[in-house]
């Protein structure tokens, strides 16, 4: 029995980096969510989004390193960042203008715009293969680790090393920061107030006087800033590669629809119900069994329950039950 | 119906100028895999033009069917069944019926806790008991020589017989996946149906004792009665008869065998439209436009707008599983690793809705043209890049712009989906 070094290992190869996927994921489903309420379809071009403002980023990044300026211990990326959301928000405005609005006009089906997402779902993956390819990218920079697994085990004495990368911190942080200030937006101000309003109850919301268009308008941007900071944070965590943020649509619209379609909160709890989920599933718990059981129990297999290739296939699982099971997701959004 | 002729005149001309100009075997290959994507745009119009389902997991559909052409036609591995085929077998089957039983519990048990308790307590036993017997099975089986098996191989019946097989292995992944998603929001069908086909893939690429994961299956056996090149290269009639025509009896053969192809291909194409358009004329292709068209109204008058949904879906997902078991059998080998959602969904969506959506000739029409599109930017892409940047000075611009020349149709394919679809949302020849 050896609790103390079963929970570091735990925290080193569950917690921690479930927690940071929970986040990416969690600004991501946000994105994804207020699109829902606001413009009432499921955005399929959101992971190209992601996409797009990363490879934004990672453009201005790599400008800012050539000319010598960095973050000091923080990746020189999050200097960028508000560039590429400025740069991705106005590729989404103008997306709305030439493309959307048409339809929004017409008061097209739902199903009619999920299509021309894909359209532009298409374009923008053209755009972003044509200007930086298709290969994986690594544009982290600044320190390593918050804390490194030798530096932990030196200072408490124990067997396991807890690991914390300076990346997944920063996107702990930033994440809960931007959460924060989406919540003060919604709750606070004029705007933020209209367009919940606006996501409610349409006619109502027009007939106390709300401009629909600055509504659009303003989601759009949150939605592109949303997206950019959740691709910029993953690939900083990871890297960036254009098909592995197309393929993130699936985990991102499970945490969405799991929480709750059109509402923020859950799109937050869903994230990380779909990332610890993700990384439990998969995790072969072999070691952190071994310290909890006597010596003479010790398990001979993994004890993975579903190989990590099959991450998909839990964040999938999860989406069906809920089908099932509760279709307006934990927090009561939209359905049927 | 001249405009029509003429738009599928065009097309052919297009085919045509492409063997005059380049080649008329890279003519014939385009043909075929065009013609095979005309079938999968015929699977989608089936569901999404004659019911307004969304479907967006075109691609797990296709690999089953190339699934079905390793399972029925390869060559069987006798040690590899020796080692775990039975384990195998038995776990597959203990996983199911432990599913069954699941739902079978949950279906009988009156509501509450109880209910919870006893569907959740089956679902791990099955779960326990499913890997205790499969995963010795599946070591047993892959440590067989590993290098060029590995797996438990295929039946070793007549390839022909995998493309009707194929047609029901999907038809059988629809059943399960229109069980759980139909009857919901349509949004939610297109998000169920984008992940199990990434889970299709994942199955196929990381199950080697199925066939081979990422090490792929090669020299599959071509379908009765497909020659292979090299026979009809010794074959000295052949070679007399092609020198007095004046071909190479390499190229010649090549196109012989590609036109073979295209005959069996035409065929299938031709026997689905038929089919299609029966059924489309007929009380029930009435019924489905009806419900697409105002499900309410079809419910009061009494239909079973899932079950038609469900009826349907399965339908269209089978004729891609076909399509799919023809592509792998031309192709000769199944890659896992090549099924990419752009490809083998998105682009087959283009075709339905650039074709014209509820109308079989369109979806026809919009599978060549879009696959003659798709493929001949692949060939003249780079060329035309080369040609537009030709004035710029050498360096590392120019070059990666010539390299990215093949992203270039992603764009294209974009940008017409998103024309069409504001200028002419019914498509090139739209439904009567």
């Amino acid at each position: 029995m050896d609790i103390l070094n079963a929970l570091v290992a735990f925290l080193n190869f569950v917690f921690v980096p479930a927690l940071a996927y929970g986040a990416q994921l969690a600004l991501g489903a946000l994105g994804v969510t207020l699109i829902y309420g606001i413009l009432r379809f499921s955005n399929f071009a959101h992971g190209d989004t992601m996409a797009f403002g990363t490879m934004v980023t990672i453009l201005f990044t790599w400008w800012f390193q050539s000319m010598g300026i960095s973050f000091g211990v923080l990746p020189t990326a999050l200097l960028a960042l508000p560039i590429g959301i400025a740069v991705t928000a106005a590729f989404a405005l103008g997306t709305d203008r030439a493309i959307y609005r048409f339809y929004r006009k017409q008061k097209a089906a739902p199903v009619i715009l999920v299509m021309v997402s894909l359209g532009v779902m298409f374009v923008m993956n053209g755009i972003v293969r044509l200007i930086i390819g298709v290969d994986d990218q690594n544009f982290a920079d600044g320190g390593r680790f918050l804390i490194s697994a030798g530096d932990f085990k030196e200072m408490t004495g124990l067997a396991e090393g807890l690991a914390i990368k300076s990346t997944q911190a920063v996107t702990v942080v930033t994440a809960f920061a931007v959460m924060i200030a989406l919540f003060w937006f919604l709750q606070k101000t004029r705007t933020g107030k209209s367009m919940r309003a606006f996501s409610d109850n349409e006619d109502l919301a027009l007939l106390s006087g709300i401009n629909p268009d600055r509504v659009v308008q303003v989601t759009w941007i949150i939605a592109a800033a949303l997206a950019t900071i959740a691709g910029v944070l993953y690939g900083l965590d990871k890297s960036f590669k254009p098909f592995v943020y197309f393929q993130l649509l699936l985990p991102i619209f499970a945490a969405a629809i799991v929480g709750g379609l059109g509402s923020p909160i859950g799109a937050i709890a869903g994230g990380f119900v779909i990332a610890f989920s993700e990384v439990m599933v998969t995790y072969a718990w072999k070691k952190v069994v071994t310290y909890l059981v006597p010596e003479s129990m010790a398990p001979e297999g993994l004890l993975q329950l579903m190989g990590t290739d099959y991450k998909f296939a839990v964040s999938f699982a999860i989406l069906i039950l809920v089908l099932i099971f509760m279709p307006t997701g934990l927090f009561k959004g939209k359905s049927v | 119906m001249n405009r029509n002729l003429a738009l599928f005149a065009g097309v052919g001309l297009l085919f045509v100028l492409t063997g005059m100009l380049q080649s008329w075997n890279l003519a014939l290959s385009i043909l075929n895999l065009s013609l095979i994507s005309a079938i999968m745009a015929l699977g989608v119009n089936i569901q999404w033009g004659y019911a307004g389902l969304f479907n967006t997991g075109i691609m797990g559909f296709t690999a089953l069917g190339g699934l079905a052409v390793v399972l029925v036609s390869a060559r069987p591995v006798a040690e590899g069944w020796a080692a775990g085929g039975t384990g195998i077998l038995l776990g597959l089957f203990l996983g199911a019926a432990s599913i069954a039983a699941a739902i079978f519990a949950w279906n009988r048990l009156p509501k509450g806790r109880m209910r919870m308790l006893v569907t959740l307590a089956i679902c791990v036993a099955g779960f326990v008991l499913y890997r205790s017997v499969f995963d010795p099975a599946v070591v047993a089986v892959e440590a067989f020589n590993p290098a060029t098996a590995g797996n438990i191989g295929g039946l070793g019946l007549t390839p022909t017989l995998s493309w009707p097989v194929g047609g029901l292995l999907a038809a059988a992944a629809a059943w399960v996946i229109g069980k759980v998603a139909l009857g919901l929001r349509s949004d939610y069908l297109a998000i169920a149906t984008l992940g199990i086909a990434e889970i299709i893939i994942a199955v196929m690429k990381n199950e080697d004792w199925l066939a081979r994961g990422v090490k792929n299956i090669i020299d599959l056996p071509r379908p009765w009665p497909v020659p292979y090149e090299v026979d009809l290269q010794q074959n000295i009639g052949f070679t007399e008869w092609a020198t007095r025509w004046g071909f190479e009896a390499t190229t010649a053969s090549s196109i012989v065998v590609k036109l073979m192809y295209a005959g069996l291909f035409v065929l299938v194409l031709l026997a689905v439209i038929w089919l299609s358009e029966r059924a489309l004329n007929s009380p029930w292709g009435r019924m489905m436009r009806a419900i697409r068209d105002n499900e309410v109204s079809a419910a009061a008058m009494g239909k079973d707008v899932t079950k038609r949904h469900l009826q349907v879906f399965i339908l269209g997902s089978a004729v891609v599983g076909i399509a799919g078991a023809m592509y792998t059998s031309m192709n000769g080998q199944l890659t896992p690793g090549e099924y990419n959602p752009l490809r083998f969904t998105f682009l087959v969506w283009v075709m339905v809705i650039v074709g014209g959506s509820g109308n079989n000739w369109g979806a026809v029409l919009g599978g060549l043209l879009i696959g003659w599109l798709w493929l001949i930017v692949e060939s003249l892409g780079p060329l035309v890049m080369s040609g537009l940047v030709a004035g710029l000075a050498e360096g590392p611009l120019k070059s990666h712009l010539i390299d990215s020349a093949q992203h270039m149709r992603l764009l294209t394919m974009g940008v017409i989906l998103l024309l069409v679809l504001r200028f002419s949302p019914r498509g090139l020849i739209p439904e009567k």
